[in-house]
């Protein structure tokens, strides 16, 4: 996707990636979703070292490869050709879900279809008859790691709110979510409401309650940008 | 003398139809593309197939499902975005899917290879995908009873074996194979290069000789995702 799709209101896909990318501490081990969740990796300041985790077993994945260095078998989890970096490690499937349910990855970033008012997800399937249902390892990540990141557009492409009172949507997990990262605002999830953090550039409350499913509550002191 | 080499044909003869066939690769990573290829040639059908996906285009795993010769698919992702083969499939309901999350597949293959029958994971817990199973709560959690996963035989790819079968993989190509080697009655190798006993460092074995069955050598075999890009089909 371009950043073409940027509004006259709020931030790109970009911005919402550099905002998450802010709130990763350095030193973080870190997996992310496929997606608008990739372009954290490119957003990560200079300053920190931030170790990524791809769930078909690499750790220190690095960025993609130059033209023409692509190896098929050097792929991330969206299989997608990567690189490591120095100091990388492979493993197998079972060590990497060790990784992941055994709660040594600090922080996931996954995209969303919706997120309820207490950190229920759904982004895995749309509940639909026919088609065949896939989930890969979405189940396993919200289940294990310690602090789960969604980046996301605030509401569907027809307008309809993601963030709600309660997904309709199938569950990947429930009471999952710490933080929604979308272009209108940074949301977090605290005791069972949600709380928020941040309002886009030209986006106030009101607007943003209008276009959120759920009760939304905003904190005294707002963190600035 | 212990020597586990086989001609390719061979080492595929004896899996039967009806046979639970663990398939090593992570989209086409690791894909075991002439050992597939051999299946299909072989002939054995209503095969119940275990993969995390279910194969790219026209050749190896999309191939042995587009011939009809899959009864039922256990995997996590049955969707790429190159191949409408299981999906046409499973449409039809000519396929039988049994849809598992990754770290599951995972964590049932390697408890099947280690004799634990079953085992407890948050993993999937409250949702659609523990419908009908036991679950019980371990502190504040609830959590979900999987089973241990094992099969007559595994089909996988590596980049050196010896002649005892310690195997080395090529970096993400890895993924599935040293757990399905480890949950299968009878483990088949498709291997890059074949080398003497002592050349692997013993320090740098990633499965040990005593998971592995058969090795084929296919030196410069087929990438999944090359053949995808040609459009190539098989037979």
């Amino acid at each position: 996707m371009s950043e073409t799709t940027q509004r006259s209101m709020g931030w790109s896909r970009r911005e919402i990636a550099r905002n998450i990318a802010r709130d990763i501490p350095d030193g973080s081990v870190v997996n992310l979703g496929i997606g608008m969740p990739e372009l954290v990796a490119s957003c990560i300041p200079p300053d920190r070292e931030v170790l990524f985790h791809t769930e078909n077993g690499l750790l220190g994945m690095g960025p993609p490869p130059q033209p023409g260095e692509a190896d098929p078998e050097l792929i991330n989890a969206g299989k997608q050709p990567v690189t490591a970096i120095p100091g990388a490690a492979y493993f197998h499937h079972a060590d990497s879900f060790a990784m992941v349910r055994g709660g040594h990855i600090d922080i996931c970033v996954l995209g969303a279809m919706q997120v309820s008012e207490r950190g229920d997800l759904a982004n895995w399937s749309m509940g639909e008859g026919d088609a065949a249902p896939a989930v890969g390892g979405a189940m396993d990540l919200v289940a294990g790691v310690r602090t789960i990141f969604i980046a996301m557009t605030h509401c569907a492409s027809d307008g309809t709110p993601k963030i709600v009172e309660r997904c309709t949507y199938p569950l990947t997990g429930a009471a999952v979510v710490s933080r929604i990262y979308t272009d209108l605002a940074i949301l977090e999830v605290r005791a069972g409401e949600l709380g928020v953090v941040e309002l886009a550039p030209g986006v106030d409350f009101a607007t943003l309650q209008r276009q959120t499913q759920a009760k939304l509550v905003m904190p005294r002191v707002p963190r600035t940008a | 003398m212990i020597d586990k080499r086989f001609d390719l044909a061979a080492a595929v003869a004896d899996v039967k139809d009806g046979a639970t066939v663990l398939v090593g690769g992570f989209g086409a990573a690791g894909s075991p593309i002439e050992l597939l290829h051999a299946l299909i040639d072989q002939g054995a059908k209503r095969l119940t197939i275990v993969s995390n996906n279910t194969g790219s285009g026209n050749v190896g795993l999309a191939a042995l499902i587009k011939h009809g010769r899959v009864a039922k698919a256990i995997c996590s992702f049955p969707r790429t975005a190159n191949s409408t083969v299981f999906q046409d499939k499973y449409r039809a309901g000519e396929i039988e899917l049994e849809l598992v999350p990754q770290g599951t597949l995972a964590e049932r293959l390697r408890a099947g290879g280690a004799g634990i029958p079953a085992f407890y994971t948050a993993t999937g817990a409250g949702t659609r995908l523990a419908e009908g199973k036991e679950t019980r709560r371990f502190g504040d959690r609830e959590f979900v009873l999987e089973y241990g996963l094992r099969a007559d035989f595994a089909l996988i790819k590596c980049r050196r074996a010896d002649r005892l079968g310690n195997l080395v993989y090529n970096k993400t190509a890895r993924n599935f194979a040293p757990i399905m080697a480890i949950a299968a009655a009878t483990t088949i190798v498709q291997t890059e290069s074949y080398v003497e006993a002592g050349e692997i460092d013993p320090e740098v074995v990633v499965t040990p000789g005593v998971f592995v069955d058969r090795i084929v050598t296919i030196p410069n075999a087929a990438q999944e995702s090359t053949l995808v890009a040609a459009g190539a089909s098989y037979p």
